[in-house]
């Protein structure tokens, strides 16, 4: 007979490699929160979400622009005096919910990585350039004009190439990729 | 002189480029030889793991392999990020032989296999710990006296926990900035995060964030702050500008690589670590 997972079990089936303790052990002590340096701009405190978490509200933590706030600094796994990895579990929420394809409109954070991801796979080397041509569409006309000026600033100080690399052993290395993940044909 | 396995990553190549010269030059003056690994590939940084772990790890042990075919103990990189994603990919390939296989299926393609054996290091933790202190300061030919200089660790070199080092107060960074001459300050948010990519995906979350460690180091009359990461280096001082269109706030502080402050210590021409005049002239107001 099929059982259908709690949110918070399948959360924690996502945290493959996160040696931290499970979720359920949070005392909603509320360190994390108290230690987090983005949380004035989350939608949820850190605490919050693990309490929803826990009580199944799967929507509304996926609703939540809290999880695609957090900048992985570790301030709270470090803290949590029940050993959870916080962050860790923040990247899961980000998985879970680029998988379902299910988060909050407008976030930069999810184009953003999967697109990252392509350009690892196209040529393994990150290079920004490429990344803006993801992320400026959605800014505002005014951030896009102070992101030109900064860009224009990088490249006349000698800071920025103007070509990307790519690895050497190009063919090697997306057959390698496509080990992992199905992605079809890179080009 | 000692040979290390070296991870640029892909900041030094672009944005991090006087990180990268400043690196080999002051590694060089130490007897520091970084070997750069052959056709190493991006580490994901903070980007793949919401996407997928498995191949978050795999990316990151491709390096790991190339690094332990080197035949070379330590793999170091100067970049955090870089730094805590070798470091923990590295330990849980020890501990997880199930991950362990699944990876080393994937490197088959590239004729690697890994075993988890380098000793992953952040570039300042070679200094500390295999040059030490006392062999710096003696090789210091101008003391960066009276210069105020803010440490600012970030994140990731401290966080998470790799050993038992200090998460809450760390102390290195302070102890090198002694042995050069300089005088490091006391302020509190010296590991409170730069907002690291939020400065692309929430850019107003960031610019905040940046502005309370600029004002944190102004308050305490710092001259300069000095990093150990090409991401927070970039978000505090590329990013000072619009910290100062968004907040209406007037900071001008200088942002520099601990290896260029090294470099300025130990006698390096100004040009191989990155240094420009304006640079000079601060350290020599701050010494006179």
């Amino acid at each position: 007979m099929a059982v259908e997972l709690s949110f918070s079990k399948e959360i924690e089936n996502i945290m493959y490699a996160s040696h931290g303790k499970p979720i359920k052990d949070c005392l909603q002590c509320g360190t994390c929160s108290g230690s987090c340096p983005a949380i004035e701009f989350m939608d949820n405190s850190p605490r919050e979400v693990i309490g929803m978490i826990g009580a199944n509200l799967k929507e509304e933590v996926l609703a939540s622009n809290t999880y695609w706030t957090c900048a992985s600094c570790y301030q709270c796994s470090v803290r949590c005096p029940a050993g959870i990895d916080i962050a860790d579990m923040m990247y899961a929420l980000k998985r879970y919910s680029m998988w379902k394809g299910q988060y909050q409109e407008g976030l930069i954070g999810p184009a953003f990585s999967e697109s990252f991801v392509k350009m690892i796979v196209n040529s393994g080397r990150s290079f920004e350039p490429i990344l803006a041509a993801t992320y400026l569409p959605k800014y505002s006309a005014q951030d896009i004009l102070r992101e030109g000026l900064t860009a224009t600033g990088l490249v006349l100080s000698g800071k920025m190439p103007l070509l990307p690399k790519k690895v050497k052993r190009l063919k090697n290395f997306q057959r390698m990729v496509r080990k992992i993940i199905p992605i079809g044909e890179t080009k | 002189m000692k040979q290390y396995a070296y991870y640029p990553g892909c900041s030094l190549e672009s944005l991090g480029k006087d990180y990268h010269l400043s690196a080999l030059a002051v590694s060089a003056e130490l007897g520091v030889e970084l070997k750069e690994l052959k056709d190493w590939n991006c580490c994901g940084a903070t980007a793949y793991f919401p996407v997928d772990e498995l191949l978050a790890y795999t990316l990151v042990s491709r390096n790991l392999a190339i690094a332990e075919k080197t035949g070379l103990q330590d793999f170091v990189a100067p970049c955090s990020a870089c730094y805590k994603n070798a470091y923990t990919t590295n330990k849980y390939l020890k501990s997880d032989p199930d991950l362990a296989e699944h990876i080393n299926y994937a490197l088959e393609e590239d004729n690697l296999q890994v075993e988890g054996r380098m000793r992953v290091r952040h570039l300042i933790e070679v200094f500390l710990e295999d040059i030490g202190l006392e062999e710096i300061e003696k090789k210091v030919s101008n003391p960066l006296k009276g210069l105020r200089v803010a440490p600012y660790y970030g994140c990731q070199i401290v966080r998470p926990r790799k050993d038992k080092e200090d998460v809450e107060n760390p102390q290195f960074f302070e102890n090198l900035l002694s042995a050069i001459g300089a005088e490091p300050i006391v302020y509190a948010v010296k590991t409170r995060c730069c907002g690291s990519s939020l400065i692309i995906t929430n850019r107003k979350a960031a610019l905040d964030m940046v502005r309370i460690l600029l004002q944190e180091a102004v308050n305490h009359n710092a001259d300069v702050i000095a990093t150990t990461c090409p991401m927070c280096n970039v978000n505090l001082e590329v990013y000072q500008s619009q910290v100062n269109q968004e907040f209406g706030t007037n900071f001008s502080i200088p942002v520099m690589y601990f290896t260029q402050l090294m470099g300025m210590a130990l006698g390096i021409e100004p040009k191989r670590i990155g240094v420009g005049a304006s640079m000079l002239s601060l350290a020599h107001s701050a010494a006179s």
